[in-house]
């Protein structure tokens, strides 16, 4: 049945690496992930917890040492925050191009210049594109629970993708609530150990992390991009699994709050959603039609959700610990272009010249005549791989 | 024994065949290296002493003492000359292509 | 453990790669993986053994292996020995990692640090061509004096690289008081074999930075790679030389050095040079050995 606890997020989140049973842990420390990293060498110190605990000496040697524990067939986890992160980024795209499933947690905190160590998402929203992906959590609770649910996600033979769980620095990590932890026999049935071909096997020699030219670079991305639209049904999935087994839902991708009747919304992200909780529920007792959307995954995003509700409520803001400078920010920028529908002009994305792969004449005119066939009214793929072999 | 080239592979014809996660067999050779020759080993055997230099110091390996005189694999040969320029008994001459 | 050529597998496992006519680099490879066999877990970053051997579909590396980023080597080598403890692989599993001077004295040298000093169990190989041999030829930490590469072109106003000593990866390694460290030379395999083999057999961090000359790089026919790398040793410009135990061994010193002189001029990187560069040379070289001979007495 568990136990009970008043942990902070950062520790709550160490209990659900604990419970996942990594066989290796290797991290570098950075406020304000530091205290999750210092509660799982207690584990191990106090024999909570069978792993081996690499002491490197950087983050890029933390995601590489992961990566070469992945590799093995091992489970393993690792942490960081800001430039920590930063410093990590050429590794993340190593991991997830490989398709090792490396779980880690990321105390989001800013990232320098000004030198400031508090948190904001613009550490996380810099991998945007890192091929993770990226679930943010609103309490110390769920930062447990998505950190299971995290590696049966990474872990889904069909998923095979990596995953970073996303906890606001200090208003999260350092900030102490009522926790349940769950049982490991529970955990253990709920998250079998992880199993995997794709490893360093004497039995069936690979090439890991091979070299591939323009003449197959494509196809490969293409399996990462269905990759994530898989993860998007599994988060759903293994959430309403992980519910049945242990009485807690965080509704998939994304929660609607009270937006039944709501004119005014608001999208929210990690712990302001919390806040913003809170203030919806006083605003309503004030009669005021608000509501919250609650953004759990980032990447994948749920774009099918987004324009599904376009139109729908009177107003929508979007909430945004970050900025892409010279443009909006992150998040709004992705909900805005999810719900173009409205704006008039008929668009489709055309992804093409992948890893050096030619985009010819031919190829443009095909693009041309996808346009064409929006205007004559007839339905194409949103987003088209050009120049894709099948 | 040297390596074999994979002369049926055939490149991937759908989605399937991908190497997953740039991932894909250990070992496995399509293209010879012969291509990159113009010279070739040929060994005068009257007066190999079985030393074995040109064995070690192939950057290939491509020459083989397995059985009673050394022998070449003509397809991982890429005539760089070393084992004629190292052999204590010269008794390899390198010789032009089609020569 | 004496190595002795007819007692060698004829097994290759480092075959039918793409490197130029003449590489040492990847003749280091294979004398190496003749040592250790088929229980050998392989890594390699960014360099030109991983650009010559695992291109898809083509795989030139008969056991499992990975190639890493650029400054990763020691630090994915590193998670593959615990995570391979971990999952209860065999002890007696090589975890080798192969790397160039670039990705080992410069850009991989934290991680490389990092792995020694928590003494993880691997072995690790720096094939030193003098340079960023992948790229085309530009200048690393382990470039010599004088060297024409291509960001130290040799010009007017250039005498080409002009590092006064090439970084030392022995010294530093052995300031990280590892079990093992040597350097060695393709041109004299028999050493270089014995030291993989010594390495091969010891737990914890193990080096070998064995000189590999690069007829492409340098300027000398393929041919001539051999040649060149003895008269490297017979001039003094490189040394065979170990620190096992806290102990350093010089394990070949020339009563007398050939002159630099011959060997530079066999090299087209170096045909610039002068005989006062010549003599600046020498003086290094000096400067070096009475360095490595004051070591081995400590």
């Amino acid at each position: 049945m568990g136990t009970k606890a008043f942990l902070s997020a950062n520790e709550a989140a160490a209990h659900g690496v604990r419970l996942a049973r990594p066989k290796v842990i290797s991290a570098y420390p950075i406020t304000p992930q530091t205290t999750l990293v210092e509660k799982l060498a207690d584990f191990i110190a106090d024999g909570q917890l069978d792993s081996k605990y690499m002491m490197v000496e950087s983050e890029h040697s933390a995601m590489a040492s992961a990566l070469g524990v992945s590799m093995m067939g091992a489970r393993v986890f690792t942490a960081s925050s800001s430039q920590g992160l930063l410093y990590m980024c050429e590794m993340l795209s190593y991991v997830s191009g490989a398709r090792h499933p490396v779980v880690m947690a990321d105390a989001n905190r800013s990232t320098a210049t000004p030198w400031n160590i508090y948190g904001d998402h613009r550490d996380a929203m810099a991998m945007r594109d890192s091929g993770f992906v990226q679930l943010y959590v609103e309490s110390g609770q769920e930062a447990l629970d998505t950190m299971i649910q995290a590696y049966k996600l990474a872990e889904d033979p069909q998923v095979m993708l990596p995953v970073m769980v996303n906890l606001d620095g200090f208003t999260l990590t350092h900030t102490y609530d009522l926790v349940d932890i769950p049982d490991q026999d529970d955990v253990d049935r709920f998250l079998p150990p992880f199993q995997t071909k794709m490893k360093l096997d004497f039995d069936n020699p690979q090439v890991l992390c091979g070299t591939i030219g323009p003449a197959f670079h494509t196809e490969g991305r293409i399996q990462q991009c269905e990759a994530f639209e898989v993860a998007k049904k599994k988060i759903a999935e293994i959430d309403a699994e992980y519910a049945k087994m242990f009485g807690r839902s965080y509704h998939g991708m994304y929660e609607e709050y009270k937006c039944e009747d709501a004119e005014q919304v608001l999208v929210a992200t990690g712990s302001l959603a919390g806040t913003t909780r809170v203030v919806v529920d006083e605003l309503r007792a004030e009669g005021r039609k608000v509501g919250m959307i609650k953004l759990r995954s980032f990447r994948p995003f749920p774009k099918e959700f987004f324009a599904s509700i376009s139109g729908k409520y009177k107003a929508l803001g979007v909430t945004d610990k970050s900025i892409s400078f010279g443009f909006d920010g992150t998040i709004y920028g992705d909900v805005k272009a999810s719900m173009y529908g409205n704006c008039g002009t008929k668009m489709a994305n055309f992804i093409c010249g992948l890893g050096g792969r030619d985009v010819s004449k031919d190829m443009i005119v095909e693009m041309f005549d996808v346009l064409q066939n929006l205007s004559d009214g007839k339905s194409e793929d949103e987003v088209q791989f050009i120049g894709k072999r099948w | 024994m040297k390596p074999k080239r994979d002369l049926d592979f055939k490149a991937p014809a759908s989605m399937e065949e991908i190497p997953f996660g740039a991932s894909f067999p250990a070992g496995h050779l399509v293209n010879p290296n012969s291509g990159y020759r113009t010279f070739a080993p040929k060994f005068d055997y009257d007066k190999c002493i079985h030393c074995l230099f040109c064995f070690v110091y192939c950057p290939e390996g491509a020459i083989s003492k397995e059985g009673e005189k050394l022998t070449v694999d003509m397809d991982y040969c890429k005539g760089c000359g070393i084992c004629a320029h190292e052999c204590p008994k010269k008794c390899i001459s390198m010789v032009k292509e089609g020569e | 453990m004496a190595i002795v050529f007819k007692d060698l597998p004829d097994e290759e496992l480092i075959y039918g790669q793409k490197s130029c006519q003449g590489c040492a680099a990847l003749l280091a490879a294979r004398l190496t993986m003749k040592v250790l066999g088929k229980k050998t877990m392989l890594a390699c970053p960014a360099c030109c053994f991983a650009a010559t051997t695992s291109v898809y579909p083509e795989s030139a590396v008969f056991v499992p292996n990975v190639v890493t980023a650029f400054p990763a080597l020691a630090s994915t080598l590193s998670g593959m020995a615990v995570g391979g403890e971990a999952m209860g692989l065999d002890d007696d599993v090589t975890y080798l990692g192969i790397g160039g001077d670039g990705g080992t004295v410069d850009i991989g040298l934290q991680a490389l640090s990092g792995a020694a000093e928590r003494n993880e169990n691997i072995l690790y190989i720096c094939y030193d061509n003098e340079a960023y041999m992948n790229t085309g030829v530009q200048r690393s930490g382990a470039t010599p004096y004088g060297a024409s590469t291509t960001t130290t072109p040799a010009g007017i106003c250039s005498k080409g690289c002009d590092n006064t000593f090439k970084k030392s990866l022995f010294e530093i390694m052995a300031a990280h008081r590892v079990p093992y460290i040597a350097t060695a030379s393709t041109s004299y395999p028999k050493d270089f074999m014995e030291k993989v083999a010594k390495a091969k057999a010891k737990k914890g961090t193990k080096i070998i930075h064995v000189m590999a000359p690069c007829p492409t790089g340098w300027g000398y026919s393929g041919e001539k790679t051999i040649e060149i790398g003895k008269m490297a040793v017979e001039c003094g410009l490189w040394y065979l030389a170990e620190y096992e135990d806290g102990k350093y061994k010089l394990n070949m010193e020339p009563k007398e050095f050939k002159p630099v002189e011959t060997y530079l001029k066999a090299q087209k990187r170096f045909k610039h040079l002068k005989e006062e560069d010549f003599k600046r040379i020498e003086g290094y070289r000096d400067a070096d050995w009475e360095r490595l001979r004051r070591l081995v007495q400590m």
